[in-house]
């Protein structure tokens, strides 16, 4: 593999991420973050949606005027965004009941079609296979990230393994209780915060003047 | 009284941005200024009064199971269907706009592009499918209700959260946390606020 498509994989991974510096699909990287499994399946889902979209754009074009090009990337990314959801609903049905509206919100994720927009319509159909399978990574990152704190904390396990012990808890004479409100939706925003400032306090070059 | 409950519910318990994360992106990038954010605010309300119920019919005669012919279920095309709607109203509402209103399409003009891919429009219809399934809304003036009710949570997110960001514009804040990341906090804060709605029944 040559630099130039190693560079489209790894890019979007921390200098160009799409959720914490282009601030792109916040809407479902928060809501499926409570615990892992979810956090990876939605990851998942949305590198295809993303990969997938961007190749078939790619392809067409030159076939597609501009005037209707919107309106032929929702029904490619709709269909796509199908296909998943009846994947989802066969083999992982459980997760899919978790997820509910959100898969369908992949749709509407900024993501999918800011790539399409922005690099598929003017790159050759394998780069733009690359760059979405780059960027559904940088999003899968953060909801990893995110998911990891909001179970361990909240939850006391990973991927529904106990990790802390059912003897430390107050009600079984322990000392140690579960930080409930990272259940709760605003625990994802201030942990996004949390991310964000990390992320360029390391990176200086993105901060806002 | 079920009709006002849901009503209330929409704008406060399951307020669009703080229970469920929908329109964020937008909502982050265009909370720079009351002014906008009360345009953009107007739009999205508008155009959610107007397609949660459109979806509805839809959904009730032509995608439910057995709707539109006995034995087949058409769910499985909600998706596209709604996007379509979504996507051909918005162009819709773009047009006649401009013909019959050129100063209101100069105010609304950049923003409503923007709506056909906010997630809370589509958002909107998907719960308002989950909601008919769980028999929480019920008839067609339900389906108004609630796409009035949760575009109003919306509008009222961003203003809010619009008027913030103007205020802390002189503040001292850590350079990596200025712009998005000092605005996903507050939200959370705020959400936490939004916290104390939950227990509300009418």
């Amino acid at each position: 593999m040559s630099s130039k498509s190693l560079k489209y994989l790894t890019g979007p991974l921390s200098g160009n991420n799409p959720v914490i510096v282009q601030i792109l699909g916040i809407c479902s990287a928060l809501a499926v973050t409570v615990q892992l499994k979810p956090a990876i399946v939605m990851g998942l889902s949305v590198m295809a949606v993303t990969a997938f979209s961007n190749l078939v754009m790619s392809l067409l074009r030159n076939g597609v005027p501009a005037r209707i090009r919107i309106i032929v990337q929702l029904v490619v990314i709709a269909a796509l965004v199908i296909l998943v959801d009846q994947v989802l609903k066969a083999f992982v049905y459980d997760v899919s009941k978790q997820l509910s509206v959100y898969v369908g919100l992949i749709i509407t994720n900024c993501i999918v079609m800011g790539r399409v927009e922005a690099f598929a319509l003017g790159n050759k159909p394998w780069a733009s296979f690359l760059d979405g399978i780059g960027n559904g990574l940088g999003y899968a990152l953060i909801l990893v990230i995110i998911a990891f704190f909001r179970e361990l904390l909240g939850s006391g396990c990973l991927l529904g393994f106990r990790l802390i012990p059912e003897s430390w808890y107050i009600n079984e004479g322990g000392f140690y209780s579960n930080c409930g409100i990272m259940l709760f939706p605003p625990m994802a925003l201030i942990l996004v915060g949390c991310i964000i400032w990390a992320h360029r306090s390391f990176n200086k070059d993105l901060q806002e003047k | 009284m079920e009709t006002l409950n849901l009503f209330i519910s929409s704008i406060f318990i399951d307020n669009m941005v703080f229970a469920f994360f929908f329109g964020m992106c937008s909502y982050i990038a265009v909370s720079k200024s009351v002014k906008t954010a009360l345009g953009l605010g107007l739009a999205v309300t508008f155009v959610q009064t107007m397609t949660v119920p459109l979806n509805y019919l839809l959904n009730k005669y032509v995608l439910a199971p057995g709707a539109l012919v006995e034995g087949v279920d058409l769910s499985f095309l909600s998706f596209i269907v709604f996007i379509a709607v979504i996507a051909a109203f918005v162009q819709l509402v773009e047009m006649v706009v401009e013909k019959f209103s050129p100063t209101l399409y100069s105010q609304l003009g950049i923003f409503l592009p923007l709506i056909a891919v906010n997630c809370a429009i589509m958002g909107g219809s998907l719960f308002m499918q989950q909601m008919v399934g769980a028999g929480e809304i019920n008839n067609f003036g339900q389906s108004v209700v609630y796409g009035l009710g949760s575009g109003i949570g919306w509008w009222l997110a961003i203003v809010m959260m619009a008027a913030i960001r103007e205020r802390i514009t002189y503040s001292h804040i850590p350079a990596a946390l200025k712009g998005p990341g000092i605005a996903f906090i507050i939200t959370g804060l705020m959400g936490i606020a939004f916290m104390i709605f939950s227990g509300i029944q009418l």
